[in-house]
């Protein structure tokens, strides 16, 4: 069987085959697979006895879930209010510089991907952004330099 | 006019450790059920997400319904720009969000509960499944038979409107859906459901403990009680801070400004800008009706001084609420798009100022025909930016 099908029937085992379960399974498959492709929209549908377009529905609605292979490390900068007062921009500049990749773009050794994304709740502690479910605030220029170089090593 | 009278009173309830929770769970569940909601009604306790719904009524209707299945679900999808309490409470004293929903089971008839928890605080998760695993133990050895499951979402505003909240976790698009029926009969899985905001459910904690009139006692007649406040922008001390309410604007910007506080944002990007020369004027807090001079908020206060351009202060919500925006209706899904589109080429000159009260008029409509509170609330900033700052709004 395809791994991505064995995932799929693992997550429902585990959650349960119901519909309420589906945005758990979603995201269960985004998590190892880093997007949701078609393949695996219709063999969650197969899986759950939905129709695929339910599960499309329910899958494109989502920010975090993702229609595109991710890197490994994703990583998503708030964009909201407070955060792009207190420097946002020069936060992103410094990870394209380092990185390579502009917005929405995945480095060619798949490791990291770069978004934007609306407000994560910590305006007290901006700019702020994940990586993966990391957090990290009160970033500068500086920071994030030496943040991404620790993941580099990774 | 509001006399300006009130001063700045800091509380200490939410945060305050308090290592008898298990003793106050057991001597709360003894206690008949109409006496609680009675306690809680006469606390005066209205929502805290923003809302502003009363508790005490909420718990009653749901507690009436026949219903054979019912639900609890703590409100954990934070998304207002601005607000960061939620959290906080979440990772320093869950133990009283948990315990408020056991007593909500008990007084509703509930063996199932939910926080739905914002995919952003994935990383709460974790130790906060840890407190429910001791928790429901301890119930369980109480004989209270309640369980409580982490909901995790995935990044949509919507999903903090209780009905898109309930769709979310049944499986399908955050889409909110017609109210009424409201969620005290018709709510998670059609079954009547109690949805209370993280914080509203750590303050019934602070009721259940010392008694409603500890709680009534503090803040001003409509608005009772304390309030944690996210503050955020060009503030010397961000951070949360417990207030009581009914505090004058003044007041607070005389404590959190950086002497050059321009604006007020309160109550996060569907909340009201407001600007310096009604600090005076306004209060913080629930009124019968929005008159503008009592502003409720779920606690967002942003400043903004006098080196922010409001046009892109406006710029950045709306962008906002065109991502977030679900949608299923025309008025918000169409609405957030053309403000945005509008401001833009008012600002760049292709279209004369008076564009802008053509914007204005949409607003109304939105505020009238939207589905929901988000495509309702845009006009609150829309308008109170548009109005107080319109010269920055023009070419």
């Amino acid at each position: 069987m395809n791994p991505v099908q064995d995932l799929i029937k693992n997550l429902a085992d585990e959650h349960g085959r119901d519909r309420t379960n589906l945005l758990p399974i979603l995201q269960g498959v985004v998590e190892q697979e880093k997007y949701l492709s078609e393949f695996s929209m219709i063999e969650i549908a197969r899986e759950l006895n939905l129709s695929a377009a339910d599960v499309y529905g329910t899958a494109t609605f989502y920010s975090f879930l993702e229609h595109q292979k991710m890197g490994t490390y994703l990583i998503r900068v708030c964009k909201t209010i407070t955060c792009s007062m207190k420097g946002k921009n020069q936060i992103l500049l410094a990870i394209e510089d380092m990185l390579k990749i502009g917005l929405g773009e995945t480095t060619s050794d798949g490791k990291f991907s770069l978004l934007q994304t609306n407000c994560l709740g910590w305006c007290h502690k901006a700019p702020a952004m994940l990586i993966n479910d990391e957090v990290y605030t009160e970033l500068t220029p500086e920071s994030v330099r030496e943040i991404l170089s620790q993941y580099l090593k990774k | 006019m509001v006399a300006h009278s009130y001063q700045l009173k800091r509380a200490d309830f939410i945060f305050k450790n308090e290592n008898d929770w298990e003793r106050i769970l057991d001597k709360t569940l003894k206690r008949p059920t109409q006496e609680l909601i009675n306690e809680l009604m006469s606390s005066e306790l209205k929502g805290r997400g923003g809302a502003g719904f009363p508790t005490g009524l909420k718990w009653k209707l749901t507690a009436e319904d026949p219903s054979d299945e019912k639900f609890v679900i703590c409100n954990a999808d934070e998304g207002e720009p601005g607000t960061f309490k939620d959290r906080e409470i979440l990772s320093k004293v869950p133990y009283k969000v948990l315990m408020a929903m056991a007593v909500c089971a008990y007084v509703i008839g509930s063996k199932q509960g939910y926080i739905y928890l914002r995919g952003e605080y994935k990383f709460l998760a974790p130790e906060l499944n840890k407190v429910i695993q001791e928790f429901e133990y301890y119930c369980k050895q109480i004989g209270h038979d309640f369980s409580i499951k982490i909901f995790l979402g995935s990044g949509a505003y919507i999903c903090g409107e209780e009905t898109a909240l309930f769709e979310s976790m049944e499986g399908k698009r955050g889409e909110p859906r017609n109210k009424p029926p409201y969620p005290s009969s018709n709510g998670y899985m059609g079954k009547a459901t109690v949805v209370n905001n993280v914080e509203t459910l750590a303050h019934t904690f602070t009721i259940f403990k010392y008694g409603a009139k500890k709680f009534y006692d503090l803040g001003v007649q409509y608005s009772r009680g304390s309030k944690l406040f996210s503050v955020s922008g060009d503030t010397p001390k961000p951070g949360i801070y417990e207030l009581e309410l009914g505090m004058s604007l003044q007041d607070f910007v005389n404590e959190f400004g950086d002497g050059d506080t321009k604006a007020v944002q309160v109550g996060g990007a569907s909340g009201f800008l407001v600007p310096r020369k009604r600090f005076e004027k306004t209060t913080i807090g629930y009124r019968g009706k929005l008159t503008g001079i009592s502003l409720p908020t779920g606690g967002s206060m942003m400043l903004f001084n006098s080196s922010r351009s409001m046009y892109n202060v406006l710029d950045n919500y709306l962008e906002f609420f065109r991502e977030e925006s679900c949608g299923q209706c025309t008025p918000c899904r169409v609405g957030c798009q053309q403000l945005h589109f509008g401001i833009k080429a008012v600002k760049r000159g292709d279209k004369p100022a008076q564009y802008l009260d053509k914007l204005l008029k949409l607003t109304e409509t939105m505020q009238l025909t939207a589905k929901c509170g988000l495509g309702q609330s845009v006009a609150n900033s829309f308008s109170s930016i548009v109005e107080n700052f319109r010269e920055e709004m023009i070419y």
